[in-house]
């Protein structure tokens, strides 16, 4: 609005820029990583140039990498945020192992990020971060810049303070406020350097700023200033482009994993007709499923932030007492609290979805570091015979199938759910393809009114789940609870061969559930050979990559990725046997490779990364490699 | 219809399995009878429990009802009534399973004034685990796992309550008929949170630890019976009450110039008065009816309000237009 009207057109015109002087590369695809302190704003720019890229058409796939500290001390390697965008004109399955590119606002950045930048990647550098006292923060002994330590990368050393300053002089903001607008700067820089179309961002602007506008006109026009400035300084040589990738047609959505997980309980709740009732206690990297959720109270949704996570989860059994969609939302400390009530929920057998988005453990471990590590615990993790269904999504866009999904066998088999996540899946985004909403699976949710003959552990005789008889209802009054209780009635019982039974049919009526998981899709040789790589969860983009990769260079290595975790597919067996090797990737020490061995008595071998980090493709390739080799 | 039932309607096909003798009978028959005065259809009301000999209640019920697990039964009432606000929700608890392991969903349940009948039977000991000490027990109490005395100080239901700044608090005792009666009545008809403590005798495990204020030999001279407006007068002659001197309150006889007038008239709306009350212990009587009753927002209406607004204001959610909100674009 306040923009001049031609630049206006320019910056709305992106690539199309009429006047362009420069010539413009085409590749394929970049990793692009930025990186500053936790106050620079790295996230957001990330994010804008996220947009910007889907807008361009290109496949994208984010990982964003916070500090755990909300403010640590700046300058320091404590204080690093990054993100890292993977935008191509190909398919994409991961964010990247190896930025091409990579931004450092100070020389904590750079110290944390360098060693994962490609030789001859671009290195975008805020010169003025690197003062004498920053460089000491992040334990500089001398100037990276003047010491030749980085001649094999191609380096853009750039003045944001000072240009974002003199872009923004004649507003009159305080030091502070300008400084602010220096991530916009940096985004207008990067957005001419890679041809992106920029209207969304001016947009973005314009809302976010709405109400103070001297604030926008600063962004703007810092936003600008760095655009203009790739296009006429002499640094640049050239910009590059990366082509649309061919994309499937449809209305797509840029997406992180705990919106998805959001948006599958409300499509779930809406579905099902009934209430959805969220009982939850923050924790990174959970809290915002349920600060998504407590935006949708007009549903109806209602979001309970309870006094801890034991809380969260019995006040969400409560509500499925009542009748409502109760879940619960945490990660790895929050699942310890809850365990006593869930094996409640499995006793009493209440519809009730408990979502663990893992974090590196132990104990308060990397709260914003992905992990696999509480696969186990979500098996066995509670006292007594104990069966649950987990399903583990897979992608930041899976977390919407696998959320509705997860409510869906909940209210169908009367029984709790876990469902699987992680802190990379929570924050990651990527396109998804929105579905429609009336072509989303039925979920049927039967009350029992009829007080005839009504008994309530009378099982129905396909599926074995109880009826679900709530509060309210005339004539259906009875009694539930922890103790042992006998079949039919639910009186209380502790007859030993009504105990065994009823352990018996629950453990049945939960392995029953593979009657409807849909047969293994094998990626690769459905037929078997050499090597099957079997994952879950969010490594599937490095598996399917690395899998791709192996298989192009003419390896016969093949990709299975599971979604039902317990129960296990039933061809799942099958499927490994065709294999002469299996290999399990996973982010722990190891689990659903125990479970596998276990279960299918197959010599299965691990690939194992416990760093917080997810794997890298070409870790994985190596790995298989070696395990072809031996 | 709901006019029409009687107390037997209220009382469930399962055996009671308390210890013979034990105070809980006694407090379930006053339950029981209340009900159909109450004019809630059964089919609307429900008892939700934690573990313990108290927690066995809801079985005894002929309602809905919900044993759960060892101190949670605050939080798993809350997300019943959050959702379905129509419905009497009572909640049945102990000195164990309420102020110990369960003590934080309990204080945060009535700081929040969530719309639950909350009963402790306080029988200063653990009954089912078969007598350790408690929460409330007294220091140098003697039991299995105290035998040279128990050290701990002691919680006081009361207090613990008001500190939450609970909406309504008070006070009774198993064998009370009528004054048992009348409080869960109070209690009932209360919007809110409503805390009742109600001493209760484990013969087997702590027996005679409220003779003071349950034998009808001396009960008179120990138990001060609150009436709202009334002073506070007590004794088997009614012959004493509690006065203040300067700020602390002192028993004293009726009589030789001291008349009901010089005497504290009870207020149940005064927090500081309640408090006061809250902390007699013996040797000054033992207080029992409501310490403190007050109208504040009820957690569940605001919750249940804001989503009624949301609904005003914004139109039933509609699903198609979420899943497309946000940055989006079109492949074609
Ligand atoms: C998690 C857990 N810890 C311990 C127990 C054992 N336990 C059951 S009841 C109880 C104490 C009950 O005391 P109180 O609440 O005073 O009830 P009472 O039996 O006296 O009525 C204990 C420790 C349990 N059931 N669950
Ligand atoms: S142990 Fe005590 S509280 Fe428990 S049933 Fe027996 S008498 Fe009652
Ligand atoms: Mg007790």
């Amino acid at each position: 609005m306040a923009v001049p009207p031609e630049t206006a057109q320019q910056i709305a015109q992106g690539s199309g820029a009429s006047g362009r002087r420069k010539p413009v590369e085409t590749r394929p695809q970049f990793v692009i990583r930025f990186a500053g302190d936790s106050g620079d704003g790295m996230q957001l720019a990330g994010m804008q140039f996220t947009t910007e890229s889907a807008l361009a058409g290109n496949d994208i796939a984010t990982l964003p990498d916070f500090p755990a500290e909300i403010r640590a001390p700046a300058g320091t390697l404590a204080g690093v945020s990054g993100f890292q965008l993977n935008f191509s004109s190909q398919q994409v399955f991961t964010p990247g192992d190896e930025p091409s590119v990579l931004v450092a606002m100070n020389p904590a950045a750079l110290k944390v990020n360098l060693e994962d930048l490609k030789p001859n990647g671009v290195l975008i550098i805020d010169k003025e971060g690197f003062t004498d006292a920053n460089l000491k923060k992040a334990g500089y002994t001398s100037n990276p810049l003047t010491d030749h330590s980085l001649d094999k990368f191609q380096v853009f050393e750039i003045e944001v303070s000072k240009l974002t300053t003199s872009a923004v002089r004649e507003l009159g903001l305080n030091t502070r406020a300008v400084n602010r607008c220096r991530n916009f700067f940096v985004l207008g820089l990067l957005s001419w350097l890679f041809q992106r179309p920029t209207k969304s961002v001016t947009d973005y602007i314009e809302s976010r700023f709405k109400k103070t506008p001297d604030v926008m006109e600063a962004n703007l026009r810092a936003f600008r200033a760095g655009f203009n400035y790739g296009e006429t300084t002499e640094i640049f040589a050239s910009a590059y482009e990366v082509k649309p990738a061919e994309i499937a047609p449809g209305f797509y959505r840029n997406i992180t994993g705990n919106t998805a997980t959001a948006l599958g309980f409300v499509a779930a709740s809406v579905k099902s007709g009934r209430p959805l009732f969220l009982g939850s206690y923050p924790i990174t990297p959970a809290s915002d499923v349920l600060h998504e959720l407590s935006g949708f109270k007009n549903f109806p949704i209602y979001t309970f932030q309870a006094e801890d996570e034991i809380a969260g989860v019995a006040s969400a059994i409560g509500a499925a007492f009542g009748g409502s969609i109760g879940i619960t939302t945490t990660s790895g400390p929050g699942m310890n609290l809850k365990a006593e009530a869930i094996g409640l929920a499995v006793k009493v057998e209440l519809p009730l979805v408990i979502t663990d988005i893992q974090r590196a453990g132990p104990s308060t471990g990397m709260p914003t570091k992905p992990e696999q590590a509480d696969l186990l615990m979500a098996m066995y993790g509670r006292h007594g015979e104990s069966p649950i269904p987990i399903i583990a999504a897979s992608t930041p866009a899976d977390c919407f199938d696998c959320a509705y999904e997860a409510v869906r066998l909940a209210i169908k088999y009367m029984t709790p759910v876990i469902l699987l996540t992680d802190g990379h899946l929570a924050n990651g985004a990527e396109p998804w393809l929105v579905p429609d909403a009336d072509k989303l699976p039925e979920i049927k949710v039967e009350f029992r009114t009829d007080p005839n003959g009504f008994m309530p552990y009378l099982r129905d005789e396909e599926t074995l789940s109880r009826p679900w008889a709530i509060p309210g209802t005339p004539g259906l009054e009875h009694r539930i609870g922890g103790l042992s209780s006998e079949h039919l009635t639910g009186n209380v019982s502790y007859s030993p061969s009504n105990n065994e039974m009823m352990v018996r049919l629950r453990a049945r009526k939960i392995a029953g559930i593979a009657r409807e998981i849909p047969p293994i899709q094998v990626f690769g040789d459905a037929q078997g050979g050499d090597l099957l790589l079997v994952g879950w969860g969010s490594t599937y983009g490095t598996l399917r990559e690395a899998v791709t990769n192996l298989r192009a260079k003419g390896k016969s290595v093949s990709h299975v990725h599971l979604r039902y975790l317990n129960p296990l597919p039933s061809d799942f067996g099958d499927v490994l046997r065709r294999f002469k090797k299996v290999m399990v990737a996973e982010m722990n020490m190891g689990q659903l490779l125990k479970m596998i061995r276990a279960d299918y008595l197959i010599d299965a071998v691990g690939c194992n990364k416990i760093q917080g980090r997810p794997f890298k493709v070409s870790e994985v390739e190596s790995r298989i490699m070696r395990a072809l080799e031996g | 219809m709901a006019t029409a039932l009687t107390r037997k309607d209220f009382v469930s096909d399962q055996e009671v399995r308390w210890c013979p003798g034990c105070g809980d009978y006694a407090i379930l028959a006053q339950v029981q009878k209340i009900m159909p005065e109450l004019g809630v259809p059964r089919e609307n009301t429900v008892f939700i429990s934690g573990i313990g000999c108290s927690s066995r209640f809801p079985y005894y019920m002929n309602t809905y009802g919900f044993h759960t697990i060892h101190g949670r039964a605050p939080a798993i009432a809350t997300g019943l009534k959050l959702t379905r606000p129509e419905l009497d929700v009572w909640v049945v608890t102990g000195d164990g399973d309420g102020l110990s392991i369960g003590g934080n969903h309990l204080i945060h349940a009535l700081r929040r004034n969530i719309d639950l009948k909350i009963l402790l039977f306080n029988n200063r000991i653990y009954g089912l685990t078969k007598g350790q000490y408690s929460p409330t027990s007294e220091v140098g109490k003697v039991t299995k796992s105290t035998p040279a005395g128990s050290v701990d100080f002691p919680f006081n239901p009361i207090t613990v309550a008001l500190g939450t700044h609970a909406s309504f608090v008070a006070r009774s005792v198993d064998v009370e008929q009528k004054h048992l009666q009348d409080t869960l009545k109070r209690a009932h008809a209360h919007r809110g949170a409503s805390f009742v403590e109600i001493l209760q005798n484990c013969n087997i495990f702590n027996d005679g630890a409220f003779n003071d204020v349950s034998d009808k030999a001396i009960k008179a001279d120990h138990q001060l019976v609150l009436e709202h407006g009334k002073p506070l007068v007590f004794g088997k002659n009614r012959d004493k009450g509690i006065r203040m001197n300067g700020m602390r309150p002192e028993v004293v006889a009726l009589g030789n110039g001291v008349t009901e007038k010089d005497l504290v008239v009870h207020d149940e709306t005064n927090l500081s008065l309640a408090f006061m009350l809250g902390h007699f212990e013996p040797p000054m009587p033992t207080p029992v009816g409501v310490f403190y009753a007050a109208s504040r927002p009820t957690y569940d209406a605001a919750v249940n309000a804001q989503l009624a607004e949301a609904r005003k204001s914004q139109g039933p959610g509609e699903l198609r237009s979420l899943l497309r909100r946000g940055d989006t674009w079109n492949v074609k």
